[in-house]
């Protein structure tokens, strides 16, 4: 996984996988029910006027997470589909 | 592995019963509550589960010849008790709620425009083998949107009935009347996921919402464009301000004069019956300690409903979910999340509607932090002793010209220092006993929706009730006991003189406590009688004055600067920006925390500051003079 980037440097429009969750246990099973796994495809919708939090869209959800908890989530890019 | 035994087979029982008791279950945004509201109507009670901060609401479904208890469970993802939600409603279905009787059937409300996902939920709830009825509700959204599915194959598949409803606009709803009616026939044989592992039980939904043929909406269109607007980096905020200050505006400039308003009304009732009475012990009594009392609780309301008016109409249309993430930037820095905003702002009108709107923060920790640090906010209680001393005290002078003087600049500071210690404190809690480290913000963006008469009504009613039944008793309580202590002992069948009354020996008795901070024991007094509402110290020094000779003749400012010099003067408008004051906010604090340890620690916390702090103030000043 040489191309695993944080979460939180996707930028507006891009896709990824989720290959790693840098969590405690609980953060990671929290996060698990909002659809934040390994395997799952996220891409960075949108940002808040103020740069924080960041706005993922998953599985047809929008689901804001603050950019320190995005940072501990790596993942690897998806190109671009369509 | 938990991969080696990936399913289960099982039949769910047959009950001989009819059912009695039915648990509505479903994720957070499926349109739960709105369904409740449609199912029981007014049928409702509103309390909360023993030893925990959730609420338990109870309704009542009529059917011909039988009525049906439901529980509204909280909103959930999964059935592992990780979160207190979670347990709650893994408690209940189990039997094992006090106070609620084991469920004998199962609603399961789904958001269908977003199946494939909240189908997640239907893995464990049909596991736990009572009768189920799963219920696709937004069923109209998904038609609109171009979407659909096959129910009776998803019924197949998930061997329970499905119906499709919209809990808006009540159709499709006859299906939970013949559920009920009807669950005792046999249920069939399913398929299930291992439930303990929520990837394999989203998979799976995703592969039963497939062979459901379930075609997904388009994406909410409507949605996106707006977000574009309210999410914008310049109009976003704008927006976002213009929201705000509309919420605070008509809590103080509607809310407020209602219940000044109400406050008059009520006063000049208690006084026309009043008239009737003509033993004076029991007209006192009666007038200015139940009826009193009774008002205390009741002025609360205009801005209970103000409020809950706004955020229901911005937590329905999906506003306030954006508004939390324009505000988490800064709210984050004070340790706080953004959904704190809206409650931390209007505790500038008052705690008491503040904390009960701390209710939308999903995360219990930065809820307790929020409730904590409220009544720090300079709520309107605090101006007439802030004016009345301000007044006295400090000479008007131009500070920046004729933009700011010296009396606009201490009520500014007083602003300030309240502020200040608000987020020192939701720092310190959060870095501390209430660090959030197993949940990490996480903020689900609904789809923008219209809210309804009927759930906004229900709503306010919900919450007035809760205030009234579970808050206002309290109040009504601590409002006839300061009046026992204002007109006790009797004389000769009279009621005492203030001096001579127990509240003025109490006064006496702290007097040595509150001496180092500046204060006379009628100081001590007012802030005895106060503890009902801030305002009331005003009243009372009023009347201290007003009885004793040497300041009869004067007015409360005079007499005040006659008999309070001016550090003792400062550290009482500083004791008065920290203390808690304030039964009321007590009484709620109590109510949503469903425990009376965090008031009393909330009480001894600000008591100590108000202390400490005033304590320094008169000292200082002292000093310098």
């Amino acid at each position: 996984m040489a191309d695993c980037v944080r979460l939180s440097d996707l930028e507006l429009g891009e896709s990824a996988v989720i290959e790693e969750l840098a969590l405690s246990v609980s953060e990671r099973q929290f996060l698990t029910r909002f659809g934040f796994f390994v395997g799952a495809e996220v891409r960075c919708s949108r940002r808040a006027p103020l740069g924080d939090p960041i706005v993922y869209s998953l599985d047809g959800s929008e689901i804001a997470l603050r950019a320190e908890t995005a940072r501990r989530i790596l993942v690897s890019r998806v190109e671009a589909k369509r | 592995m938990n991969h080696l035994m990936p399913t289960i087979e099982l039949s769910p029982p047959r009950p001989q019963q009819p059912i009695r008791t039915v648990a509505l279950i479903g994720p957070p945004n499926s349109g739960k509550t709105t369904l409740f509201n449609r199912l029981t109507n007014l049928r409702q009670k509103v309390g909360n589960y023993p030893g925990i901060t959730v609420e338990q609401h109870t309704g009542i479904i009529l059917l011909p010849g039988h009525e049906v208890a439901v529980v509204d469970l909280p909103g959930v993802y999964s059935l592992d008790p990780h979160s207190e939600d979670e347990r709650v409603a893994v408690t209940v279905l189990s039997g094992g709620m006090n106070g609620v009787p084991r469920p004998d059937a199962v609603l399961l409300v789904l958001d269908a425009t977003n199946l494939a996902r909240q189908l997640t939920l239907a893995a464990p709830v049909i596991a736990l083998g009572l009768p189920t009825l799963a219920l696709l509700n937004m069923g109209d959204l998904l038609a609109k949107r171009g979407g659909s599915i096959d129910a009776v194959k998803l019924a197949g598949e998930l061997g329970i009935p499905v119906a499709i409803v919209s809990a808006t606009q009540g159709t499709g709803l006859s299906a939970v009347e013949n559920f009920l009616r009807q669950a005792n026939e046999p249920g069939r044989t399913t398929t299930l996921p291992l439930v303990q592992d929520f990837r394999e039980c989203r998979r799976w939904a995703a592969e039963v919402a497939r062979q459901s043929d379930y075609l997904a909406p388009l994406p909410p269109a409507w949605t996106r464009r707006l977000d574009d607007l309210v999410l914008h980096k310049v109009w976003g905020p704008l927006v976002f301000m213009i929201v705000v200050g509309a919420v605070f505006q008509t809590v103080f400039g509607i809310g407020q004069p209602l219940s000044n308003a109400l406050q008059g009304l009520l006063a000049d009732l208690g006084q026309k019956a009043g008239s009737f009475i003509s033993n004076g012990f029991l007209r006192s009594l009666l007038l200015d300690g139940i009826w009193k009392g009774v008002s205390a609780v009741l002025v609360f309301l205009p801005q209970i409903l103000v409020l809950f008016l706004f955020i229901g109409l911005l937590e329905d249309s999906g506003y306030l979910a954006r508004a939390a993430l324009i505000a988490d930037r800064t709210m984050h820095s004070v340790g706080l999340n953004g959904k704190a905003f809206i409650p931390l702002l209007s505790a500038y009108a008052c705690a008491v509607p503040a904390i009960m709107a701390s209710r939308t923060i999903e995360n219990k920790r930065d809820r307790l932090a929020t409730i904590l640090v409220a009544p720090f906010m300079t709520c309107s209680a605090r101006l007439p002793i802030y004016t009345l001393l301000i007044a006295a005290f400090i000479p008007e002078r131009p500070v920046a010209g004729v933009l700011l003087g010296t009396r606009a600049l201490a009520m500014l500071l007083l602003y300030v220092l309240g502020f200040v210690a608000a987020t020192t404190t939701a720092k310190l809690l959060k870095s501390s006993i209430l660090k959030s480290t197993a949940a990490p913000f996480v903020l689900e963006l609904p789809e923008y929706r219209w809210p309804t008469l009927h759930s906004i009504s229900l709503r306010l009613m919900d919450r007035a009730r809760v205030f009234l039944q579970q808050a206002g008793t309290v109040i009504l309580c601590v409002s006839v006991v300061v009046w026992g202590l204002i007109n006790l002992p009797l004389h000769h069948g009279q009621p005492p003189e203030l001096e001579q009354s127990v509240v003025a020996r109490l006064g006496h008795f702290i007097e040595p406590a509150i001496h180092p901070l500046g204060f006379n024991w009628k100081i001590g007094v007012g802030l005895l009688t106060s503890v009902v509402a801030r305002e009331v110290i005003v009243g009372t020094l009023g009347t201290l004055y007003g009885t004793d000779p040497a300041t009869q003749s004067m007015s409360l400012q005079t007499a005040l600067q006659h008999d309070l010099n001016f550090s003792g003067a400062m550290a009482l408008l500083v004791f008065f920006a920290f203390a808690m004051q304030c039964t009321s906010t007590l009484a709620v604090v109590r109510r949503e925390t469903n425990s009376w340890s965090w008031p009393m620690i909330q009480f001894i916390y600000m008591t100590a500051l108000a202390f400490i702090a005033a304590l320094i103030v008169n000292h200082a000043l002292s000093v310098l003079n």
